[in-house]
């Protein structure tokens, strides 16, 4: 088992409303540099986050008490740029378990899958009605139902279904990953590798 | 024996799938996997803890590039953490028998400039690195993309990774460039098109006669920045000036194994029938020297325009203003004469011979301007000694530029080549993202002759003008 298991998650949310949130703001490359996956939660966001003297930036959202749990919402595009998966470490590590928009970047939404974080792609409209209700109640919350494939506005009670491939779905909810079935394959490999033109 | 035409993606991909999972990815054969210092440590720990080997260690090829410091190579590198990093990838590399091109190697460069010039990239093949401009290798016709951490773990211990099969997508460029329109300039006016997600979810052909009628080097240059609309890839269809490329490089292969590569090689191309998910065309003459204006790669335009309104774009009005302030530039403005404190040529977009030659081709004979500081970054050191063989250096260093030592360098701004805060950079590398080129830098992504441009009158300038 490579991670925590992914069944249902009903949480309040942080609202980050801004499109094409790329990875070098998720997780600035100068702090690419360890060896090991510890830590990287401290620096997620880290420009937008804190001024150059390491003091928090009032006005952005991590800083803002009224804000928390384990849903991280953004703007259309989440994710795009360097393949780095940092990027997913340092959400998951800061202790978000889901991260909903209406577009994802494909590296980014692999990323995130492969080490238990749930990419939710919602429509536009719906992203528009969890930023709503989000402004309307900083603590509303949401619900992320995997085997159901749904997500809950909880206070109105709208719901939209997500798209996951069968395959990824059963990997999250048994906190399996591709590493476990790939080595249960290595025959089946070899055999393709002998035959290769390369 | 299907005679469904299909596309060159088509056939390299489904060459290499060893089982397709219902309701899930394709197992694909990864036929080469480089490495690098950064995003590799934690894949090997994985092994490490999982108690697994690496499969095949003759597919994988180790090169350092990312946070090497690109004066005084010779000596310690500074930063701990960095050192750290690059002592694990030669520890792991040797622990597993991988071949590692590290600092002070003749072979060593960025990864996507050393693979390319010593034969490793070939038509067909499948190439994966945890970065995401391995897409460059799609301009040999291979299939080559980024991928994560946890990916490279994949191949390492089992040669393959798990991926659903993108949509494809074609993009037809023909017609004739214009003057001081280079390949950089091409694919900048493509994703201004497309945008920063226009082809998410796609695997891009290039096709047409100005990818034909294109050196490798630019081809690198354009399937390199495709990830920058948001694809998986881009790839062009093998042809007589790819197989000149390759034939002689060292792990190219030779006698008897050419002639049989060769005519696989030859296959390589899309059928006239086949059918793409969505197709572009655009046509080269609409295309002149690009410079991008804001914080995604999307945001560029023609050197001679203003900058677009707000309202004139798709996208959140919120999103453009966070990125215009970010800039420091306002809606309407032009670019000429806009101030430039820093220049940089290089990276895996723009770091290759070509790239050093249109350079030259401008500062020949002229002076960087004294309020520039310029990084002159070769992608390797055989490109290095190419420029100082054919005479580059010279012409450099009577302009006043000094030619540093390969690597990323200030492309991500991991070593110590950071743009200050607040500072503008003309840079031919591939992202103006905020901080991209150190905390606060705020980047022009252009092509190294904008660059030069830039470079010695200090502002931003056509290179029309100067040629």
């Amino acid at each position: 088992m490579a991670y925590d298991k992914f069944t249902k998650l009903t949480s309040s949310a942080v609202p980050l409303p801004i499109e094409n949130v790329d990875t070098d703001q998720i997780i600035p490359a100068r702090f690419l540099k360890a060896t090991e996956r510890k830590g990287f939660g401290d620096n997620l966001f880290r420009d937008w986050r804190y001024n150059n003297d390491e003091t928090p930036k009032q006005d952005f959202v991590l800083n803002n008490p009224i804000y928390a749990g384990k849903i991280l919402v953004g703007g259309k595009n989440f994710g795009s740029g360097s393949s780095r998966e940092h990027a997913a470490w340092a959400i998951y590590d800061y202790g978000f378990r889901c991260v909903v928009s209406s577009f994802f970047a494909d590296i980014f939404k692999g990323n995130s899958i492969n080490i238990g974080i749930l990419p939710v792609q919602v429509s536009e409209p719906f992203l528009e009605q969890i930023f709503q209700a989000m402004e309307a109640d900083p603590k509303a919350e949401l619900t992320v139902d995997l085997e159901a494939q749904t997500i809950t506005i909880n206070a109105t009670g709208a719901v939209e279904s997500f798209d996951i491939n069968g395959y990824k779905k059963h990997n999250l909810l048994n906190g399996f990953d591709d590493i476990d079935y790939l080595q249960a394959m290595k025959e089946e490999i070899k055999t393709f590798a002998t035959a290769s033109a390369y | 024996m299907s005679h469904q035409p299909t596309t060159l993606f088509d056939k390299v991909w489904d060459a290499h799938v060893i089982r397709k999972i219902e309701d899930g990815p394709d197992v694909l054969f990864i036929d080469r996997h480089f490495i690098h210092e950064v995003t590799s440590p934690v894949a090997f720990l994985g092994l490490k803890t999982r108690g697994i080997d690496v499969m095949f260690p003759d597919q994988t090829f180790a090169t350092a590039d990312h946070n090497t410091p690109t004066i005084n190579q010779h000596l310690p590198v500074a930063d701990p953490l960095s050192a750290n990093q690059l002592l694990a990838l030669e520890t792991n590399s040797a622990k597993y028998g991988i071949s590692h091109w590290g600092l002070g190697n003749p072979k060593n460069g960025i990864v996507h400039v050393v693979g390319p010039e010593n034969g490793i990239t070939q038509p067909g093949m499948t190439i994966v690195c945890g970065d995401s401009h391995t897409s460059t290798h799609g301009a040999f016709g291979a299939i080559a993309f980024g991928i994560g951490t946890s990916e490279v773990e994949m191949v390492l211990s089992s040669q393959c990774i798990m991926q659903p099969k993108p949509k494809k997508m074609r993009i037809n460029v023909n017609g004739v460039l214009g003057k001081a329109v280079t390949p950089k300039d091409v694919t900048l006016f493509i994703i201004a098109q497309l945008t920063a997600a226009g082809a998410t979810g796609y695997f891009v052909e290039y096709a047409g006669d100005v990818f034909e009628n294109m050196s490798m080097e630019g081809r690198m240059t354009v399937c390199n920045m495709s990830i920058e609309m948001g694809a998986r890839g881009g790839m062009i269809a093998p042809d007589e000036t790819t197989f000149n490329y390759i034939k002689g490089k060292e792990k190219a292969p030779k006698g008897d194994a050419w002639d049989k590569a060769l005519a696989y090689w030859k296959t390589l191309q899309t059928d006239a029938a086949a059918q793409f998910d969505k197709e572009y065309s655009f046509d080269a003459a609409d295309i002149e020297p690009m410079i991008t204006y804001g914080t995604n790669p999307g945001m560029g335009m023609g050197i001679s325009k203003s900058i677009p309104k707000a309202t004139d774009l798709e996208g959140g009005i919120a999103t453009y203003a966070k990125s215009l302030k970010y800039m420091g530039f306002e809606e309407s403005e032009p670019m000429i004469g806009k101030k430039v404190d820093f220049v940089f040529i290089g990276s895996c977009t723009n770091g290759r011979i070509e790239d050093f030659r249109a350079f030259a081709s401008i500062v020949k004979g002229r002076k960087k301007a004294d309020h520039v500081t310029a990084w002159i970054v070769p992608g390797s050191h055989i490109v290095e000694a190419q420029i100082r063989e054919e005479g580059i250096y010279d012409i450099l260093t009577e302009a006043g530029f000094l030619l540093r030592q390969p690597g990323c360098s200030a492309c991500l701004a991991m070593n110590d080549d950071k743009i200050p805060a607040g500072k503008y950079a003309v840079s031919t590398s591939n992202r103006n993202f905020e901080g991209r080129q150190g905390p606060g830098s705020r980047t022009l992504l252009a092509s190294p002759l904008v660059a030069a441009a830039a470079a010695v009158t200090g502002v931003v300038t056509d290179p029309r003008e100067l040629l």
